[in-house]
């Protein structure tokens, strides 16, 4: 260890000559940030197509909601990033950001009185925390499953998919959820300096988790852990240790996500979050993460998540019939996919 | 067992040694890996471990850097008993390792691959790439690597990558370091920069232990050799008291002088026959160049060679699975298009893949399934596939082959290593082929099935077709009227029956002995010739 410190002290002093060729370099290393970028010149033409076919798309209130009902789909996408870089994938995001909320709501709402009747176990204000930790125990049970019983990582995430539905639909009733107390709905619902909370936290989020896989050991563990789990280990990464951690992030993400949906619309549906894993999952690929792991970034991925909100807003303000929407989803996520296959020069195999 | 003198060369006034291994055993389960085996590396030293496969030398290396503990024994570093196993920093300070196995990340740049996790000082202090970038180029100019920090590791050729590995290895403060077979996968003037690289690590006082199975490289970089046979310590001497000749025999054991190749009842094959099987030419981009063989009617030839000299490429091309960039595989006087399984499955080749759990079997199938694989054709009309067909073709193989299963239907997961091997020959046989090529047919199979299946492969030729057995096994070659060393993409001996078995290991390792006769003429050293040190 000593060594290479050593090395480093004389070395500060060489420094300065060397500089013209550190900037060099520096020029080549922003072209390998541009890789992540591959998507803003395919959101500038969304922008452009946007204000063409419509003078409403390019005002506050439609670009701030097309934001707002991004920050749901985005927190999964920030979490699916996170596993699939790591080189592992969790399907049952999309149930945990439904059944989470309904197990909080379901402990604190009272036994009588409403429509749905709960436990009331804890006081109302439990319910924020509650679903943050079933989103950890769902988390920690999958990382249980897939690291300590060696299970197969997707089908135990699509089993956990079906049960966590089966799950929710048990305990609503497969009905909604309306009676939800304030501080369970605030996140989603408040507005602060003119935009919703709910862009502000996931702003936040994207900006930390971004941060932490650029410029922490940790973060950038998850790149070596999924470009080779051996050679990690080698390195001295504590392999399985951080991919439980990542897993339970990945849960934690989608239930807050839950919250801030909950929050959004009011009520918990029976069917939240159901069929998003798609979506996420592409958003992911096209924002440039690589589904075999260790490449790709935070920053790509909402891209990814923009790109798709935008077509979708632009489609609807250019009158498409919602009845397409499906199909032209699906073929821009396969357009998607072949732009930046050839903007990349790299085989996603 | 008294030591020799070089391995203790640490008398009063010589520094410690950096490294000291004695009295180690391992044994898994009830293999023993290692029996009271002993190294010592001198500071500076260039040591040589050599040995035959299973001979122990990755169980000691995963014992000396710490990644196993041995059952017995003590180790010593630089006089030091050794850290706490499990403590990997403690280990790599004094041991630094470039594996078998690349540990290099492709997606990440060299700089980050140098200082995987140790980018930063802290867990949460955040990594400066500028000076991250910085000190990777100081620690590669330090070693003399040049290689751009900033590139992305897999844009390296294997080459860079392994010098990459290098100096990351010694980046932990280690003034000794073991090279598992680090030339297996460099080309001969990828070796001599090595080389020279090691050389210039030497001078700074670096220790070495390499291992390798090429002789010739012993010769050229290393100082002092150990040999273990069996699992156990044979012999350290200094390289130049050691012949090859005495090199070999201390490999491959008491044995190598008086054990000359068995003779068989077989009559050899009539030098009239005509030929099965004539390689043209054969060029196979970074296999081999210009490769000509033949194997005539009746005969049985065997293509030897160690891990990096091409010949499996070269046996596996004659199945299809190589396209060539020139030259010309002929089969019973029909041209093969090379890199067309199909066409040299019409042509009459049947191939015996050299790993039966990658290319050979599916695991989870039928022994009659995967026997009757390659000739489901013939398996019922209309490319119908009938199961009774199936089975009663199936039975037919296992009688023929003698294959030890509960039944036709058994899953071959479900049998031992010899009688999955045959399952693999019966279906190479199954189409009932001109030219049987078969790559280390008795690879990790117990010595009743390695008779056996030598036995049925001679019987092969026999009949009157050809066989080539592409092996580096000597008792897989004893069985063969005549045998060609390849060697760096090249044939460089070839034996009649009657030879010893150091004649043939001395070829594969690229050491030419006299005994080698006629054919060391045409033996090039290519890029491990001594460089002028």
């Amino acid at each position: 260890m000593s060594a290479t410190t050593d090395l480093t002290e004389p070395a500060a002093s060489k420094a300065e000559p060397a500089a013209a060729e550190t900037g060099r370099r520096g020029s080549r290393i922003d072209l390998g940030h541009f890789r992540d970028l591959s998507l803003i010149p395919a959101i500038l033409v969304l922008m452009l197509i946007g204000f063409i076919v419509s003078p409403a798309f390019l005002t506050a209130d439609n670009l701030i909601g097309v934001l707002q009902q991004s920050t749901e789909l985005s927190l999964l996408v920030l979490a699916t990033a996170l596993i699939l870089i790591c080189g592992r994938m969790d399907l049952s995001l999309e149930s945990t950001i439904g059944v989470a909320p309904v197990i909080a709501v379901w402990l604190v709402l009272p036994t009588s009185g409403a429509r749905f009747t709960g436990l009331g176990l804890f006081p109302e204000w439990m319910a924020f925390p509650l679903c943050l930790l079933v989103g950890v125990v769902i988390g920690a049970v999958n990382g249980f499953l897939i690291l300590k019983l060696r299970l197969n990582g997707f089908i135990v995430t699509l089993g956990m998919l079906t049960m966590l539905r089966g799950l929710q639909v048990a305990l609503s009733e497969g009905q909604s959820i309306v009676e939800l107390p304030s501080s369970f709905t605030y996140l989603g619902k408040a507005s602060w300096l003119g935009m919703p909370a709910a862009i502000w936290v996931c702003a936040v989020l994207f900006a930390i988790g971004g941060s932490a896989l650029a410029w922490l050991r940790h973060g950038r563990a998850l790149y070596a852990i999924g470009g080779n789990a051996e050679a990690a280990r080698t390195a001295g990464i504590r392999v399985d240790r951080t991919v439980w951690i990542v897993l339970i992030l990945g849960s934690l993400l989608a239930a807050f996500a839950g919250i801030l949906y909950s929050g959004h619309y009011g009520s918990i549906s029976a069917t939240q979050g159901s069929g998003w894993i798609f979506q996420v999952f592409a958003a992911t690929v096209i924002g440039g993460v690589s589904l075999n792991g260790g490449k790709g970034s935070i920053f790509g991925a909402l891209t990814g998540v923009l790109t798709l909100q935008l077509v979708v807003n632009v489609m609807t303000l250019a009158g498409v019939p919602p009845l397409w929407n499906q199909f032209l989803n699906g073929a821009i996520i396969i357009v998607a996919l072949i732009i930046s296959r050839f903007a990349s020069g790299e085989k996603q195999e | 067992m008294a030591d020799t003198a070089t391995a203790r060369a640490t008398g009063p006034g010589h520094p410690a040694p950096v490294a000291e291994a004695t009295g180690i055993s391992k044994r898994f389960g009830a293999t023993v890996a290692l029996r009271d085996a002993r190294v010592t590396i001198a500071p500076g030293e260039s040591h040589a471990l050599v040995g035959r496969n299973g001979a122990g030398k990755s169980t000691l290396v995963s014992i000396l850097t710490g990644l196993q503990q041995p059952d017995t024994g003590s180790l010593r570093f630089s006089g030091e008993p050794a850290p706490a196993f499990g403590d990997i920093d403690a280990w790599r300070s004094r041991v630094a390792c470039v594996y078998q196995r690349s540990t290099i990340i492709g997606e990440l740049t060299v700089a980050e691959n140098l200082f995987l996790n140790r980018q930063s000082a802290g867990a949460v202090q955040p990594i400066r790439w500028k000076q991250l970038r910085q000190r990777a180029e100081e620690l590669l100019a330090e070693y003399g690597v040049a290689v751009d920090p900033a590139a992305r590791a897999r844009d390296l050729t294997v080459e860079q990558r392994q010098f990459v590995e290098i100096a990351r290895a010694l980046s932990f403060g280690a003034r000794f370091i073991i090279l598992d077979e680090p030339t297996a996968k460099l080309d001969a003037r990828g070796i001599g920069r090595l080389f020279d690289k090691l050389r210039d690590l030497q001078d700074q006082g670096v220790a070495f232990l390499f291992i390798s199975h090429h002789l010739q490289e012993v010769y050229d970089l290393c100082s002092t050799v150990t040999v273990y046979r069996d699992a156990r310590h044979i012999l350290t001497a200094p390289v130049a008291e050691l012949g090859h000749q005495a090199l070999v025999e201390a490999m491959t054991g008491e044995s190598a002088a008086t054990n000359t190749a068995a003779t068989s009842t077989a009559p050899a094959a009539r030098a009239d026959s005509p030929e099965l099987l004539t390689i043209d030419g054969l060029t196979l981009p970074g296999v081999c160049e210009n490769l000509s063989l033949s194997v005539r009617k009746g005969e049985l030839v065997g293509l030897a060679g160690a891990a990096a000299s091409g010949n499996v490429q070269v046996g596996e091309a004659i199945a299809g699975l190589h396209r060539a960039k020139d030259g010309g595989i002929t089969v019973g006087g029909r041209v093969v298009r090379t890199g067309s399984v199909p066409s040299a499955l019409a042509a009459g080749v049947g191939l015996v893949p050299e790993d039966r759990h990658v290319q050979g079997l599916v695991n989870n199938r039928s022994v009659a399934e995967n026997a009757t694989l390659t000739v489901t054709d013939q398996l019922g009309p209309f490319g119908t596939v009938l199961p009774a067909r199936t089975r009663t073709f199936a039975r037919r193989m296992i009688r023929d082959l003698d294959i030890k299963t509960p039944g036709a239907a058994t899953p071959v997961s479900a049998l031992s290593g010899g009688n999955q091997q045959k399952v693999v020959v019966a279906r190479a046989l199954a189409t009932d082929p001109h030219v049987l090529v078969a790559i280390r047919p008795t690879n990790g199979v117990d010595v009743k099935s390695k008779e056996f299946l030598l036995g049925r492969i001679r019987q092969v030729a026999d009949g009157g077709k050809a066989a080539l057995i592409v092996s580096d096994e000597l008792d897989d070659l004893r069985v063969c009227d005549r045998v060609v060393v390849m060697f760096h993409g090249r044939v460089v001996a070839e034996f009649e029956r009657g030879w010893r078995d150091e004649q043939v290991v001395a070829a594969m390792e690229g050491v030419a002995t006299p005994a080698a006769g006629a054919a060391s003429a045409s033996f090039t050293a290519s890029g491990t010739e001594a460089h002028g040190r």
